[in-house]
């Protein structure tokens, strides 16, 4: 130890720290390779032991087959429309009842609030089961039809929120007084206050949660895979396992495409948006 | 509860510079506000009442009864779907399954999760691109995730059996052997997982002042002491709110073992969660399947509760 200077032990633990970075990158990097480089191989390549890590030819068809292979079209179109407005419920019903228990004189608000906190210990996979028998049975009872493997009953039941609700309510209350009573002043009314001065204020939780939100509903996969009944109402995460479950392992190369189908808009939220999620996150879990 | 909700006060909004000056402005102005904060609130409201509280009446109702989701009877039996359980091998080996699976996958993700972050809190080039490669499986579908994961367990040609090819060992076959199926959906959630509590980790250690560290420097407390004395005390408050978010996580982990294995082979990866499904919406046993999530529901509850009564310490002793 003592024939090392201060300078090359320095190097040293550099060099290792270096090293061990490298480590955990390829480590957590390497599935997703092998997503992408299976995804471009031929049925022969995929049964060839050991396993090429290049595609020597790359079979870009896989693709298309996939696609042809299962209506991915309808599926991403599903995936769309639910995630589209199941997070447009989410983000309002956030906004809005964060700005009323932020702002709004009201009896009992702790308590409300308390209430919808207490949503929060009731996962959503415990509700299923009810929640099924409530689309069909119930709602037949009521209109005359049932709603199971509809769009309406994918997108309901993940409409409300507490944790975006308690987020932007801590992220309101923090906002500075002054501005809101100035706004008071000017005559704005609350609707006013809240499009113009409170949303832009709150725009770094407006977007993390939003985030979140959409990533969340695009990954749903328990309440899609029970409430829809045919394949054209299946969402991407439930078509492709039962693509999975259909091909089986006898078909890599079209099963590795077919999930990057799934996976390719996330990557691409996640190049873009990352430094909002972590920061959002983070600052939520160490100030709680 | 309710004191642990939050500040407590009653922010009233806008500074009242009238000074009681006309209370009938002020009163109507309270009752504008009261229906505009009813306006606001109701529809999370009623979706939480329907959607949430409303299911788990139907979840204690459904639990007394038998019914196999198609008939228009259901029996009530009261408490033989509860009896059933508490006989039922199949649900004991489920919870143990389920102790494995939290245990094995939460010690992991936490410990991993530090040893990333104590790295990545070093000054190397290039950590953020780290962090970032890192985190991203949490945000990747589980589904898609659980199939990826499946063709890299292949025993003969998988990335895995590869690997272990090098240093001279076989492969298991991980999905299809009982012993092995439960250590495969661990890796792939600890591998799924770890970024965040890594993230978390990373911001805590962040926050720690460096005139602690300082101090210990002074008092020659050599690195691992200062990790010891400066560092593990420190992040004992996020590592708890880890602890207990990831526990309450893997309670609700479904997508990764339904793709990858079904609950299989003979029920070693059969978790409450998937207990839960496959009781409902595959053998149609709806009132088994209600008994077996209110277990889960007072399982999860306890953890929140312990949580709450943990922070609540907190809060009074510091």
């Amino acid at each position: 130890m003592d024939s090392l200077s201060m300078q090359d032990r320095r190097r040293l633990t550099r060099s290792v720290g270096y090293l061990a970075m490298a480590l955990i990158v390829l480590v957590i990097g390497l599935p997703v390779w092998w997503m992408f480089s299976g995804s471009l191989k031929t049925s022969q390549e995929i049964y060839t032991f050991p396993p090429d890590w290049i595609p020597r030819n790359p079979r870009w068809s896989n693709f298309t087959d996939a696609w042809q292979s299962a209506p991915f079209g309808r599926f991403y179109f599903n995936s769309i429309v639910t995630t589209v407005l199941g997070s447009a419920l989410e983000i309002t019903n956030a906004t809005l009842s964060a700005y009323a228990l932020a702002y709004l004189r009201f009896p009992f608000k702790n308590v409300i609030f308390a209430l919808l906190l207490a949503a929060m210990m009731i996962p959503s996979q415990v509700t299923v089961l009810p929640n099924y028998v409530f689309f069909g049975a119930t709602v037949f009872d009521l209109i005359g039809e049932s709603w199971v493997n509809t769009y309406q009953a994918i997108i309901l039941p993940g409409a409300s929120v507490a944790f975006g609700t308690f987020l932007m309510r801590q992220s309101f209350l923090g906002l500075p007084r002054e501005v809101l009573d100035a706004a008071k002043v000017d005559g704005a009314g609350h609707l006013r206050t809240l499009w113009d001065i409170v949303l832009p204020m709150a725009r770094p939780v407006l977007v993390t949660f939003g985030l979140i939100s959409v990533v969340a509903k695009w990954n749903d996969y328990l309440w899609p895979l029970v409430i829809t009944q045919t394949e054209n109402m299946r969402t991407l995460t439930v078509g492709i396992s039962s693509f999975y479950d259909l091909e089986g392992n006898t078909q890599w190369g079209l099963v590795m495409a077919a999930t990057i189908f799934v996976i390719f808009p996330l990557l691409v939220v996640f190049v873009f948006a990352q430094r909002f999620i972590i920061e959002g996150l983070t600052a939520g879990a160490t100030k709680g | 509860m309710v004191s642990t909700t939050g500040e407590g006060a009653v922010p009233s909004y806008g500074g009242r510079t009238g000074e009681q000056s006309s209370s009938r402005r002020t009163r109507t102005e309270a009752r504008r506000e009261g229906i505009l904060f009813v306006l606001f609130m109701l529809p999370n409201a009623v979706l939480f009442g329907l959607f949430t509280y409303w299911p788990m009446i139907e979840n204690v109702r459904l639990s007394t009864q038998r019914w196999d989701m198609i008939s228009p009877i259901r029996l009530g039996i009261g408490l033989e779907n509860y009896r059933y359980l508490l006989r039922d091998g199949t649900f004991h080996r489920v919870l143990l399954n389920t102790g494995y699976f939290t245990v094995a996958a939460v010690g992991f993700s936490l410990l991993l999760g530090l040893v990333v972050a104590l790295l990545l809190n070093q000054p190397l080039r290039f950590r953020d691109g780290a962090r970032a490669v890192v985190f991203a499986p949490t945000l990747l579908s589980g589904a898609a995730i659980g199939i990826v994961w499946s063709y890299i367990f292949d025993p003969r040609y998988g990335l895995l059996a590869q690997v272990l090819g090098w240093v001279g060992i076989g492969s298991p076959d991980w999905l299809n052997r009982p012993e092995w199926s439960m250590p495969a959906i661990i890796i792939v959630y600890v591998w799924k997982n770890l970024g965040f509590a890594a993230v978390i980790f990373l911001a805590g250690l962040q926050a720690i002042p460096r005139d602690l560290y300082d101090a210990a420097k002074v008092d020659g407390a050599n690195p691992w002491w200062r990790f010891r004395s400066v560092t593990l005390p420190m992040l004992s408050p996020i590592t708890f709110f880890l602890l207990v978010t990831s526990i309450l996580n893997t309670f609700q982990a479904f997508d990764i073992i339904r793709v990858m294995t079904q609950g299989g082979p003979a029920d070693a990866t059969n978790t409450l969660i998937y207990y839960v499904y496959e009781q409902g919406f595959v053998a149609l046993n709806a009132g088994r399947s209600a008994a077996a999530s209110l277990v889960l529901f007072v399982l999860m509850m306890i953890v929140t509760l312990v949580q709450l009564r943990f922070t609540e310490d907190r809060v009074h002793y510091g």
